[in-house]
């Protein structure tokens, strides 16, 4: 079963086409990498799976995108669209509140009001986090006292928090350290039934280790995608081989 | 050679810096070594907290609670005029209006900042009296129109500070544009916001001429905001030209209240900015 079925998109920003023609099927209850150089598209395609390219000015977009079956980019509620599927950022963006508020924001948004629904929303999320032994404690205090990646793993909370059907992922663990990477990476694994994953990563060891399939994107363009373990073990486009193996990027 | 320029210009920055401090610590002297005394004869309780200002009667009464309470009085008002249409019209700059929109709204808020008080003055006689006479508030509208520049410039910078992380963060768990604003972006930027209102206070409280034009200025301590008040500023600038000996004195006590004041006022401010940081 395919989570997003994306045909034909193009995307410009202004003048400038940063997604060519991608067509691509990203299939439900797996975790997808999105690998490539700089300036390549993946973060830019990834935008484009919850729309957050619409809040870019100048930023065209032709073509389809589908999520289970729906359009997601004609006549569909945007804000619905963002609680279905999650986005967990590069930089850890816990807002200036504290944990608990943090993670009710979402189910607050899209009408929870009962505070004992909301406590179990919270717990719930944080515990599939894996970090609410860590802050069970310390709910009422602000979320901008936690460590870097603890606030990376609340970010990822509170996209759980509205029961997304898929997770977005752009870059989670370049602004942290090796120990709180090998933390998400973990949880990643342990989430990968029950969500879809797609994560854009730098990291090619990363790719290769969690992911299942992987896509390789060269300026705007997708060169290749297969499962993971083919793209790294024999890859079928030369331009692929030599990304993977060091020779640029 | 260039040593002693170096020195020359280092006393140059040294005395331009000293006049601002020298200016203040004159002024406060001044202040209280003419303030206090009065404050002594009168005694401190009936100069506070006596509710008669009769400084012709014999023997005269010198009471400023009617001016501390009408300056309390009309500077909370004027925050509770002023504040929210400020803060909003911030939001409005920062997160709502077109681009276009901004090139007029901008100008016209610097603008409003430049007009001389006693134009606002004018603008109160001629447009507000003929609603609520002269009266508190009056003179709330009035100065809540005078200090939302100060609002809305702060708030729109603090607004704009804030990171953008957070509101696409909002926006990403499904939140409309309003609700991230509103609910994220806004307490982001509390602190500049407070800050905002804050100075906001002082420039209220330290109005004198427009005041004087619409509040109505009796002495008396008011019981409705339809009534006339007298501001601690109004208070002296009215009496100051013919006033003599205690009752001269009694005006510069009143200013030391005034100062005590905006010494309450900027000490919270940058009790703000500290716990900012």
């Amino acid at each position: 079963m395919n989570c997003f079925e994306i045909k034909n998109l193009d995307l410009f920003y202004g003048g400038f086409q940063a997604l060519k023609k991608i067509n691509m099927e990203i299939e439900a209850g797996m975790i997808s990498a999105f690998i490539g150089p700089s300036g390549c598209g993946k973060s830019t395609l990834l935008k484009t799976l919850n729309r957050m390219n619409d809040i870019i000015e100048g930023c065209k977009i032709t073509g389809s995108v589908r999520l289970y079956g729906e359009d997601i980019y004609n006549g569909a509620d945007v804000n619905l669209l963002r609680k279905r599927v999650g986005m967990v950022f590069q930089k850890p963006n816990p807002f200036p509140m504290s944990v608990y508020d943090n993670i009710a924001f979402g189910p607050r948004t899209h009408g929870i009001k009962a505070r004992c629904e909301l406590d179990a929303v919270v717990e719930n999320s944080l515990r599939n986090a894996a970090i609410w032994d860590e802050v069970k404690d310390r709910l009422k205090k602000s979320a901008l006292g936690l460590s870097g990646g603890q606030q990376q793993r609340l970010c990822i909370a509170r996209a759980l928090a509205g029961s997304p059907e898929a997770l977005l992922l752009d870059e989670p663990t370049s602004a942290l350290d090796p120990i709180s990477t090998g933390k998400i990476e973990e949880l990643l694994l342990t989430l990968r039934e029950k969500y879809s994953i797609i994560i854009v990563t730098h990291n090619m060891q990363q790719a290769a280790r969690i992911s299942d399939s992987t896509a390789f994107f060269l300026h705007g363009e997708v060169i290749e995608k297969s499962d993971t373990k083919t793209i790294f073990a024999r890859p079928a486009d030369k331009r692929t081989e030599d990304y993977i193996t060091g020779r640029f990027g | 050679m260039k040593n002693w320029k170096e020195s020359i210009m280092r006393a140059v920055f040294f005395l331009s810096a000293a006049a601002s401090i020298l200016a203040v610590a004159l002024i406060c002297l001044f202040l209280l070594a003419n303030g206090l005394p009065a404050i002594g004869k009168i005694g401190p309780f009936a100069f506070l907290l006596g509710k008669d200002w009769s400084p012709a009667d014999v023997p005269p009464s010198f009471g400023i609670l009617p001016m501390i309470v009408g300056s309390l009085y009309i500077t909370a008002g004027s925050v509770i005029i002023g504040v929210p249409v400020g803060i909003f019209t911030a939001v409005f700059m920062s997160h709502v209006c077109p681009p276009k929109l901004y090139k007029f709204i901008k100008p016209g808020v610097d603008l409003l900042a430049g007009i001389p008080s006693v134009v606002y003055g004018f603008f109160g006689m001629a447009v507000i009296l003929p609603l609520s006479g002269n009266s508190i508030l009056s003179a709330c509208i009035l100065l809540g129109i005078m200090i939302l520049p100060t609002v809305i410039t702060i708030s729109e910078s603090a607004l704009r500070a804030a990171p953008e992380q957070y509101y696409e963060g909002a926006l990403a768990l499904g939140a409309g544009h309003y609700r991230s604003v509103f609910s994220v972006v806004l307490p982001a930027a509390k602190s500049g916001i407070l800050a905002s209102v804050i100075l906001g206070v002082g420039r209220a409280i330290g109005e004198t001429m427009a005041v004087i034009m619409v509040a109505g200025n009796q002495p008396r301590v008011p019981s409705s905001v339809f009534q006339g008040a007298r501001t601690l500023t109004a208070n002296i600038v009215m009496e100051m030209a013919y006033a003599a000996d205690l009752h001269r004195e009694a005006l510069i006590a009143t200013g030391v209240v005034l100062f005590v004041f905006i010494m309450i006022i900027n000490l919270s401010f940058s009790a703000l900015k500290r716990k900012e940081k």
